[in-house]
């Protein structure tokens, strides 16, 4: 196998795993404020519908990333509404906003299945880009690519390193405590989940505009579910997230390839193999921690109402 | 009732008091909790705020905090009306709060939890500074980079008390500061207190223990169902004086029938824990090791011990809500129990009452009636076929009501609807009705006023007195000597070895739960921490 051969492969697990790593970032940061959005899918879904419309309307993949980030916002702002403002259930609700962004996407992306697109323009830089071994895969990516590991970054020194990420995390830990003490609470909790929606919006529109630049209904294929599943394999650590992305994309690829080869496993086996992946790191995890604290947000997923 | 106003004149000479509040009404819809308070603190002083559960002592300090706003009536400070719309604004005026259940963060490191609350700006370095700096001026010394979990429940006081201190409060208000403190540590805290008023801070002051508010404060606001009932200066009353303004009747004294009085060794043993053993159960939990006990017909046996320190897994192992690993290790009536579950245990006679009112003994969603059902379906005959006697079920818990005068609306209302020391007369009074040969109660009194305490404290040493073998698990050292006939320590899963209630003392047993390896020659004649 030759180094350009193994650079071609990094390069798909790369493009595989960049909107699993953009999607859960965003989850990450809603959950670390204690607010779990089941609805990931539903919106990464009709981020890739209207981002591909906006993109056909108007010509360019920018506005179409940011509309598909702005349809994913708003679908979490609806789910904002219910849980962080009416305490309403989260689960439940998660759930109806995947139903609702399917039913949604179809409805937008109908008049525009069956068109194509450029894909996203890559990295072009003389020399660099050509560099054998490396170059397509440091410096020859589309700016998705780059944005998803430059959001990892911003999260994680948002997270660890200013006052707002630490208010954030302390209210996903506990939020009586924190608004005992006059933190706003729910407004955090509300911008929270607007930025995870917008990840998520953002990631369906790389679907749609550049790994496979068309739409079809359900194109996202689960890797909502996958997101949420990984930032539960990272437990919520933007750092093993984007090595659990890698690993899941590489499985997403390794799927592929096996069934080419025609190898004796089946398809569907392999594409367990991220959730059966999870369920063996939560075990390791909590077998890892048995003197104390918890690894999940202590408050993930409670409601909460303050009374004044 | 006596009302002696005494008004000692102000510490700094300006006339106004720091902070006042007239005035004050709080409805949350038709109830009442706050109705037309007034209440003036001035600078250098240790006000006392007493009443019981209920009498609008938390809605009034959430109000003074900012976290509530009143429906009627003014804040002042120094005579100026000001406007407390959150604790942020509350704090920028100089008020401060220690709050009762701790609001810390427990997955967050001791300086996460401090830099919370601390302004923009403050560099990690710098507030590592101020903390050390804070802690030497106050013999408060923090761990910065240990998460709470890991903490002790005096450590997270400091914590609490640190934060508040960092932002030079002129007003400081304790909630129940000393619940949770073995006696060392709450001496320690006083020292603190009193340094604050003598620089001529406020404090605001709320405890339910008397003697501490005779021993620290000058003056006192007592209120009762949401008024203010009195005030006086708690140097110059009694602790009964005082509690009798706060219940407005007399708080009767503890009638100690034949129990305690006969030898506790003329009963047969009925609870037995030989070399009990678990492993933590969890996360936050605690192990137990070598736990030997031995409980008579007719006493009262008392574990004392500092939250945390494997109460909850002695109850759970006691109750079979954990099942120990031989059933040598529980007897019940000299029956081997420790691999049986909860309802085989009632069966063999037993009866628990949990710590945790809302959520363990009662289901707060669910009718007084239909509890009744889930804690003696197995033992009183309230179902047939697997059908629920509703009538029998009804009839029980009446008399249960009945029986312990608990104050409720309604003819059948849900659990979560009555005040704590209602429920809690409930729940006890549930189990005792059933005549148990042995009863496990865990924080007996817990958060509950004088009237029902003593209540339910009488009801324990009635149900020895008539032969019953009594487990009461309790932080409330006071609590302990008026009722056990001896004393156990619990410290970090261990038991220390059972004294008779004459032969100790408060200040031993204090040191014991400490964990203190050093016992005074003379107090108590065996060492800390071994089983017998």
């Amino acid at each position: 196998m030759t180094l350009d051969m193994v650079q071609m492969i990094l390069v798909t697990v790369l493009t595989a795993a960049t909107p699993l790593i953009i999607a859960a970032i965003g989850e990450l940061v809603v959950e670390r404020a204690g607010v779990l959005n089941l609805g990931v899918e539903g919106m990464m879904i009709c981020g890739a519908a209207v981002g591909f419309a906006a993109a056909i309307e108007t010509g360019s993949t920018l506005l179409g990333a940011l509309a598909g980030a702005g349809a994913g916002l708003g679908l979490a702002a609806l789910f904002g509404l219910l849980t962080v403002g009416l305490a309403a259930n989260q689960v439940a609700s998660g759930l109806a906003l995947t139903i609702l962004g399917l039913g949604l996407s179809g409805l937008v992306g109908a008049p525009y299945v069956g068109l194509k697109r450029d894909p996203a323009p890559h990295l072009e830089i003389p020399v660099l880009s050509d560099l054998p071994g490396i170059g397509r895969l440091l410096f020859g990516q589309d700016a998705f690519v780059y944005a998803g590991l430059a959001l990892t970054c911003a999260v994680s020194w948002f997270l660890w390193r200013t006052r707002g990420g630490l208010i954030l995390r302390a209210i996903g830990d506990d939020h009586t405590a924190t608004h005992a003490l006059g933190l706003p609470v729910r407004q955090l909790r509300f911008l929270a989940v607007l930025f995870g929606g917008a990840c998520a919006g953002l990631a369906g529109s790389y679907l749609s505009l550049a790994y496979t630049p068309f739409w079809a209904p359900a194109m996202t294929a689960g890797r909502g579910w996958i997101a949420l599943a990984l930032v539960v394999f990272a437990s919520w650590r933007p750092a093993r997230l984007v090595a659990g992305a890698i690993l899941f994309g590489g499985a997403t690829v390794l799927q592929l390839h096996a069934q080419a080869a025609s190898i004796g496993l089946p398809g569907q086996a392999l594409s367990a193999l991220p959730y059966v992946a999870t369920i063996v790191a939560l075990v390791l995890l909590s077998l890892g921690r048995r003197q104390g604290g918890s690894l999940a947000p202590a408050a993930l997923g409670r409601d909460f109402t303050p009374h004044r | 009732m006596t009302i002696a106003a005494t008004e000692p004149t102000p510490a700094s000479g300006d006339p106004r008091p720091l902070f006042g509040a007239y005035g004050i009404v709080k409805r949350f819809g038709a109830f009442i909790a706050n109705d037309r308070i007034d209440l003036e603190i001035r600078a250098g002083e240790i006000h006392a705020l007493l009443g019981e559960n209920g009498a609008g002592k938390s809605t009034l300090m959430k109000i003074l905090y900012g976290l509530l706003e009143p429906t009627e009536g003014v804040v002042t400070h120094r005579g100026e009306t000001v406007r407390l719309a959150s604790p942020e604004a509350a704090r920028r005026l100089g008020i401060g709060m220690v709050f009762q259940h701790f609001s810390l963060c427990e997955n967050l490191t001791v300086a996460e939890n401090i830099a919370l609350v601390m302004g923009k700006g403050l560099g990690r370095r710098a507030l590592a500074d101020r903390i050390a700096a804070l802690g030497r001026t106050y013999g408060l010394h923090l761990d910065l980079d240990r998460p709470v979990w890991s903490l002790s429940a005096g450590e997270r006081q400091r914590i609490e008390i640190v934060r508040c201190l960092l932002q030079d409060p002129k007003l400081v208000i304790l909630d129940e500061p000393t619940s949770v403190l073995t006696p060392g540590e709450a001496e320690n805290l006083f020292a603190v207190l009193e340094r604050l008023r003598d620089e001529g801070r406020a404090l605001l002051y709320i405890s339910h223990r008397l003697d501490e508010v005779r021993r620290l404060c000058a003056r006192a606001t007592i209120l009762r169902g949401g008024r203010v009932v009195g005030a006086c200066d708690p140097r110059t009353e009694s602790a009964g004086s005082l509690a009798a303004m706060m219940v407005g009747e007399e708080v009767r004294a503890l009638t100690r029938a034949a129990a305690p009085a006969r030898s506790p060794l003329a009963g047969p043993e009925r609870l037995r824990l030989d070399r009990l053993s678990l492993p933590a159960p969890g996360l936050h939990a605690t192990g137990l090791r070598d736990i030997s006990l031995g409980v008579r017909g007719g006493e009262i046996f008392g574990i004392a011990g500092i939250a945390g320190n494997g109460q909850s897994e002695l109850f759970a192992a006691l109750s079979g809500e954990a099942r120990a690993p031989e059933d040598g290790a529980v007897c019940i009536d000299g029956t081997p129990a420790g691999r049986l579950d909860i309802n085989a245990r009632r069966r063999l006679g037993a009866a628990f009452v949990p710590e945790e009112r809302n959520g363990h003994a009662a289901a707060p969603g669910l009718s007084l009636s239909e509890n009744a059902v889930l804690s003696r379906y197995a033992t009183a005959s309230l179902t047939r076929f697997g059908l629920v006697r509703r009538a029998a079920a009804r009839a029980l818990a009446a008399r249960v009501i009945e029986a312990f005068d608990v104050r409720k609306t309604g003819p059948d209302p849900a659990a979560g609807t009555l005040s704590g020391g209602n429920l809690q007369k409930f729940v006890v009074g549930r189990e005792i009705l059933a005549e148990p040969g042995v009863l496990v109660v865990d924080q007996p009194t817990w958060g509950v006023d004088a009237a029902a305490a003593a209540r339910i404290r009488q009801a324990l040493i009635d149900l020895a007195a008539r032969g019953s073998a009594i487990l009461v698990i309790s932080q409330d050292l006071d609590e302990l000597f008026a009722i056990a006939g001896s004393i156990a320590v619990l410290q970090a899963g261990t038991l220390s070895r059972a004294v008779p209630r004459a032969e100790t003392s408060r200040e031993a047993v204090g040191l014991l739960m400490g964990g203190h390896p050093v016992v005074p020659p003379g107090r108590i004649r065996e060492g800390a921490a071994h089983a017998t």
